[in-house]
């Protein structure tokens, strides 16, 4: 069963073939049994597991399901969950069992999703490759040498293993996109203010967005209305409905006006992930799709605009860990300041402290200005840029990636290497774009993944180009070896 | 930027965060070419472009001025390092 779609999950459940504990036991088996070689979970929730699948199958047998009923899949463990400890990858949030769960998990739980458990991630989701959680990195199922990517890494290897058939993740530079193309998994980025913040752990709150990982378009777009929509708990919550995207999955691609940026080809690119882009390129124009040229000439500076913002919003954001009210104290403190100091030297890993100093030395008097102002410019710029080959285009196409998964290590040593994985990817989140990556191709044995960017509020039309190419395609059922 | 050792020190009294003496020196090196990099954004004039806050321009929405919490102090108590008695334990502030 592990090698369904939730779309064909849920037509089992509903025609009685399969239930929601069985599927459930199943998948805990295969998380047991296997991810000792991917480190993809944080915390498995057993028990909770099959309590939720016993209700499922009580609301499947009353007629009261919806398409994510009985559904196992699995959460960040960024997104907050009632009485099951969620941790954002941290020492500091090592014991941290919330008393609520965020907005995402209870809408979801609404909808009878079953969480197996919370996946694995980059420290407070701060990273590229899944190497700087406390509880050790994440391997990918493609080549357990390299990493997945990240920080949403935990679900995209979970997803690609069939350890789950579909997970949660969140996107502040890429973190959706980026790992979803490195273990050859979608994903979905939406619209910032799409989908809810509250109970999502804060990284840099006007970038953070949380979305769907899982083999389809078509499961995302399941997913996808579980999640989404207003919510007066997050100040930034858009107030729009939302659709029922899986009504315009199927429309022909005929007359779309598909934008490749220059700027996209550019920069190192890899040339077994440009040729793999092309060929989906290629696809797509056989799908119906036109052509054309556009140019984003700002987005060279998307990356270091992004190094001021993120980190930036980062240092306020987690000067709330002190130490007080919950999270990890420094033992035997001898005044408050010592309180303060030690809890987060100790409680915060070595690439989370460094976001803090910039952020903090970026927002320090005197250097506001040349900083996070200048970068509040720059993101004005670049999202000009959108919006004007938005004039031309529909959607937007490119590589989410310059490369396919590196290695373990490779870059953990160089954080501004590290950064520049996101460079497709980051300028989307500095324009609250809606933004998709799909597996297009492989290079070398290794996945690769194909970007569209939408314009805002645009999912639909994402998940339907998506769609179309993954019913002409098969790159999204590819399974790794040993993971069958 | 070029940071020094005592650069780092100062940002992370700033950010309250105690730092390895053994480690500031890689700090000083990674912040400093952290802020290289980002100062890549010199080479384009923004003379008269508005700062871009939120991705559509939207403001913080308004709500009545009703309670809309409920009181929780138990649950959020129950995962406090140290209370007694409703309160959160700290050390000594004040001699």
């Amino acid at each position: 069963m592990h090698d369904k779609t939730i779309a064909e999950l849920s037509q089992a459940l509903h025609a009685g073939e399969v239930s929601s504990v069985e599927l459930v036991e199943h998948q805990l088996q295969r998380i047991e049994a296997l991810d000792p070689r991917l480190n993809s979970f944080i915390t498995v929730s057993r028990e909770e597991a099959l309590t939720e699948a016993r209700q499922a199958d009580a609301r499947l047998r009353s007629g009261d399901a919806g398409p994510l009923t009985g559904v196992p899949i699995a959460h960040k463990d960024i997104f907050c969950t009632r009485g099951v400890r969620t941790s954002c990858g941290s020492r500091m949030l090592d014991s941290f069992v919330p008393p609520y769960d965020a907005t995402v998990v209870e809408r979801m739980r609404a909808a009878g999703a079953v969480i197996l458990g919370k996946t694995n991630m980059d420290e407070f989701a701060m990273g590229s490759s899944s190497e700087t959680s406390f509880y050790g990195p994440v391997r990918n199922p493609w080549d357990v040498e390299r990493v997945p990517g990240g920080s949403s890494g935990g679900s995209a290897a979970a997803v690609a293993a069939g350890l789950t058939a579909g997970a949660t993740g969140t996107d502040t530079g890429g973190s959706i996109r980026q790992p979803a193309a490195l273990c050859g998994v979608t994903g979905l980025k939406p619209t910032y203010g799409r989908v809810s913040r509250w109970g999502m752990i804060a990284f840099a709150s006007s970038l953070d967005q949380g979305g769907p990982m899982a083999r389809t378009a078509e499961d995302c777009a399941l997913m996808l209305p579980a999640m989404a929509g207003f919510d007066e708990r997050d100040s930034t919550s858009i107030q729009r409905e939302v659709p029922d995207y899986r009504q315009g999955l199927d429309a022909p691609l005929d007359g779309l006006r598909i934008g490749l940026a220059r700027e996209h080809f550019e920069h190192g690119l890899d040339e077994g992930v440009g040729g793999a882009v092309e060929e989906a390129i290629q696809e797509l124009r056989r799908l119906g799709a036109e052509t054309v040229d556009i140019s984003l000439p700002s987005s060279n500076l998307a990356v270091p605009a992004y190094y001021v913002v993120a980190p930036a919003e980062a240092s306020s954001n987690l000067a709330r860990y002190d130490g007080v009210r919950y999270g990890h104290r420094a033992s035997h403190p001898t005044d408050l300041w010592d309180m303060y100091t030690r809890s987060r030297g100790e409680g915060f890993g070595a690439e989370v402290k460094r976001r803090i100093l910039v952020g903090t030395y970026a927002l320090s008097a005197g250097y506001y200005d040349a900083y996070y102002l200048k970068a509040q410019k720059v993101r004005r710029l670049i999202s000009e840029d959108f919006r004007r080959a938005f004039d031309q285009a529909d959607v937007i196409v490119g590589p989410t990636a310059p490369g396919t998964a590196f290695h373990v290590g490779e870059k953990a040593d160089d954080p501004v290497t590290m950064y520049l994985s996101d460079i497709f990817t980051i300028a989307v989140n500095l324009a609250g774009l809606p933004g998709m990556s799909i597996p297009a191709g492989q290079s070398d044995g290794l996945p690769v993944g194909l970007q569209l960017i939408g314009n805002y509020f645009d999912e639909g039309r994402l998940l339907n180009v998506a769609h179309r190419f993954q019913q002409a395609t098969d790159w999204h059922a590819r399974v790794p070896p040993g993971f069958e | 930027m070029s940071l020094g050792p005592e650069d780092v020190d100062r940002i992370a009294e700033l950010a309250c965060v105690a730092i390895d003496e053994q480690d500031v020196p890689a700090y000083a090196q990674n912040l400093s070419a952290i802020l290289a990099f980002v100062e890549q954004m010199d080479q384009v004039d923004t003379e008269g472009v508005a700062p871009m806050a939120h991705p559509q321009d939207a403001v913080q929405r308004m709500r009545p001025d009703e309670p809309t919490e409920t009181d929780q102090r138990e649950a959020f108590q129950a995962i406090a390092p140290q209370v007694e008695g409703g309160f959160y334990l700290v050390p000594k502030v004040i001699e």
